[in-house]
């Protein structure tokens, strides 16, 4: 969790771009020529507005999706050309946990069809150990024995997303895709999902892309973070040093736009507001995509798109006025 | 003190459904005082929207009925009147910005007629009056080309902008209180920034009274003067903003301010999580509503809900560790900071014009 620079690379995603088509001239770049690399047992975050692209990057790399450009390497291998032996194990390995978990179980299946479904498919277990497994899984998640037969409306936001948890885990995954996995929570339930989130990390040295909108969440659970704008990263750096040196004026206004539950703070605080609106995603022209609500933009901005580059060892911005 | 404008006195709202009546609001009463912004805080389901939709009686009745209380307006039981006199409160007097702007929007009228419709039947304003009302409210909520924005419909404008319609929508009447049921909830932490900016400004303005009802501490922090906290129908905790975060004197708020991360939350730290869920209305319990997940409960939790109890002269909360005879507890508050601990970013302020 802490050096990772010497770590094992788990996962790199090269030049990767997913457009949907919405009309015959008309294209939506959702994620627009993105690279960045997830090292094992570390937490990346990955954070922005809605409609950044951050899901359907997450999406993309669970194969979800085919990509217009680009590829996501797994282990040093490129995950859209696997063998068919080799997506099973991928498709194993890497696990999503969805954002609304009101809409992610099958309401037709009970909990141990759910739970046990993954295990089946993978040969994980014997039907006489399943139930055992099964049960041990809901334990570990904060569940019990006796909800194995219930259905998934029967249980409160919280316990939808543990099922969603031990799901994921129902695999023996090394890698899993958290999408937004706490937005959906009461506040009061927020915090155990998120322990668990945790715990399950420390206990099977599992590596995540965190997805989430909330900043201060995802600087609680990540080791480094990537921001989105408009399907491009602004800017990437280990957790502790964003959110301390913020250098993309969009990471600045992000984080100066949280509200924080502290009164006198707020007061006290000056803000970085910004005004304007997210541009469109669709045909976007080839230049800084921030340029319409940048304080510091100029011709320059206007007229490139600004390349990532290295700015501090382990910082990257996508800025030409840094 | 200011006047008060608004008085709930024990209001008890239910619903019948098919699996028995749940009682979604369980004897509340709060006053609203001439301008101060209250918030309402609470997760889904603890009563905070039933609540303030009984103000303007906007739950659907049936299957929705009032099992007691009142609500006085202007010396007038909101609760017992007609519908001919709700007509003459509901957006006049007392507007209404709804959770979500993308479908509280009637999406096959223009943006501009949306917002005259509360001048529609009404003599005293013209129709050139009332569109001379609809731009420049659009323009007061930061809406660029008013004009051309008026004939547009609501599929063309994005979240922000219909959530500053909504807003232009509950002020043209210029109401004397606004009722913002989560207006922010559905936005981008940017464009939440900037609708909470402009609902602020507006109130200072014009002097209304709000009532916020939001479940986001952060954003409780950065508007509200008096805070109410609901758990489970029942107001658990209510006092001034600075009281509720720093001299937190219920453990269900306190068990929120620490169960949020924070930027400050250092990544080793664990949270604290409030465990177990939230009663179920449908039976609820007979003593405290949060005494089963409260760390704090005695045996005479789970048997009697705790009075109203007097904290600080503005400050109550309903909790029996505040009786004579409990335990003295310290309940874990925010802790204030000093300007000189604090790390923030970026000290200048930037605006930019605004640009779309």
């Amino acid at each position: 969790m802490n050096n990772q620079t010497s770590r094992e690379v788990l996962l790199e995603v090269k030049d990767l771009s997913q457009y949907f088509r919405i009309s015959r001239d008309k294209v939506l770049k959702a994620v627009d020529h993105v690279n960045f690399k997830i090292h094992r047992g570390e937490t990346v975050g990955l954070v922005g507005e809605s409609g950044c692209g951050k899901s359907t990057t997450g999406r993309t790399i669970l194969k979800l999706y085919t990509p217009n450009t680009g590829n996501v390497y797994y282990r040093g291998k490129d995950v859209f050309t696997f063998t068919a032996d080799e997506d099973m194990q991928y498709r194993k390995q890497a696990q999503m946990i969805f954002q609304n978990p009101h809409s992610s179980l099958n309401p037709r299946m009970t909990v141990k069809d759910i739970v046990g479904a993954g295990m089946k498919i993978h040969n994980l277990a014997k039907s006489k150990e399943l139930d055992g497994r099964i049960e041990a899984l809901l334990r570990k998640v904060g569940l019990n024995k006796d909800h194995m037969s219930r259905f998934p409306q029967e249980f409160s936001g919280g316990q939808k997303q543990r099922i969603g948890i031990a799901r994921a885990l129902s695999v023996v995954p090394e890698f899993i895709v958290c999408d937004e996995p706490i937005s959906a929570l009461d506040v009061s339930i927020q915090a155990q999902v998120l322990n668990m989130l945790k715990k399950s990390q420390q206990d099977l040295g599992l590596t995540y892309l965190f997805i989430a909108h909330d900043l201060s969440v995802v600087k609680y659970i990540s080791d480094r973070v990537i921001v989105m704008y408009l399907g491009t990263i602004v800017e990437e750096a280990v957790s502790e040093d964003l959110y301390r040196n913020p250098l993309h004026p969009y990471t600045q206004v992000l984080l100066s736009s949280i509200p924080i539950a502290d009164p006198e703070q707020v007061r006290r605080k000056k803000r970085r507001i910004v005004s304007g609106e997210v541009a469109s995603p669709i045909t976007p022209p080839a230049i800084c995509r921030f340029v319409s609500r940048c304080p510091l933009a100029d011709q320059v901005c206007r007229e490139q798109m600004p390349p990532l580059r290295e700015v501090e060892p382990g910082h990257n911005v996508a800025c030409f006025k840094v | 003190m200011p006047e008060i404008i608004l008085e709930v006195k024990n209001l008890e709202f239910s619903f019948r459904t098919y699996g028995g009546v749940v009682k979604a609001v369980r004897d509340i009463s709060f006053d609203v005082r001439k301008g101060e912004l209250l918030g309402i805080v609470g997760e889904s389901g603890c009563g905070k929207s039933v609540s303030v939709q009984c103000i303007l009686r906007l739950n659907p009745e049936p299957p929705g009925f009032f099992e007691g209380g009142e609500i006085l307006y202007k010396g007038k039981d909101i609760v017992k009147m007609s519908n001919r006199e709700l007509r003459k409160i509901r957006g006049v007097e007392i507007g209404f910005i709804f959770q979500d702007p993308m479908t509280s929007l009637n999406p096959t009228m223009r943006v501009g007629k949306q917002i005259e419709e509360i001048f529609v039947g009404r003599k005293e304003v013209s129709r050139a009056e009332a569109k001379q009302k609809a731009l420049e409210i659009l323009e007061l909520v930061g809406i660029n080309e008013p004009e051309r924005r008026y004939r547009q419909y609501p599929h063309e404008l994005s979240g922000g902008m219909k959530q500053r319609v909504m807003i232009a929508i509950a002020l043209v009447g210029q109401p004397g209180i606004i009722i913002a049921d989560e207006p922010t909830t559905s936005l981008d932490v940017t464009i939440e920034a900037q609708i909470l900016d402009i609902l602020k400004e507006l109130q200072e303005k014009f002097m209304t009274s709000i009532i916020l009802i939001t479940h986001d501490l952060g954003v409780v922090a950065k508007m509200c003067d008096r805070v109410l906290v609901m758990y489970g129908g029942k107001i658990v905790e209510e006092g001034p903003v600075n009281a509720i975060f720093y001299e937190t004197a219920h453990p269900y708020t306190s068990g929120l301010i620490q169960s949020i991360a924070t930027l400050d939350t250092s990544r080793d730290e664990e949270l604290v999580p409030i465990e177990g869920t939230p009663p179920d209305l449908f039976s609820p319990p007979v003593g405290c509503p949060f005494a089963a997940r409260c760390e704090y409960a005695m045996e005479i939790c789970g048997m009697m809900m705790p009075d109203r109890t007097q904290v600080t002269p503005e400050h109550y909360s309903a909790c029996w560790l505040l009786h004579e005879y409990a335990p003295d507890v310290e309940l874990p508050a925010v802790v204030r900071t000093t300007e000189a601990e604090e790390i923030t970013p970026s000290p200048e302020q930037v605006e930019t014009e605004e640009r779309v």
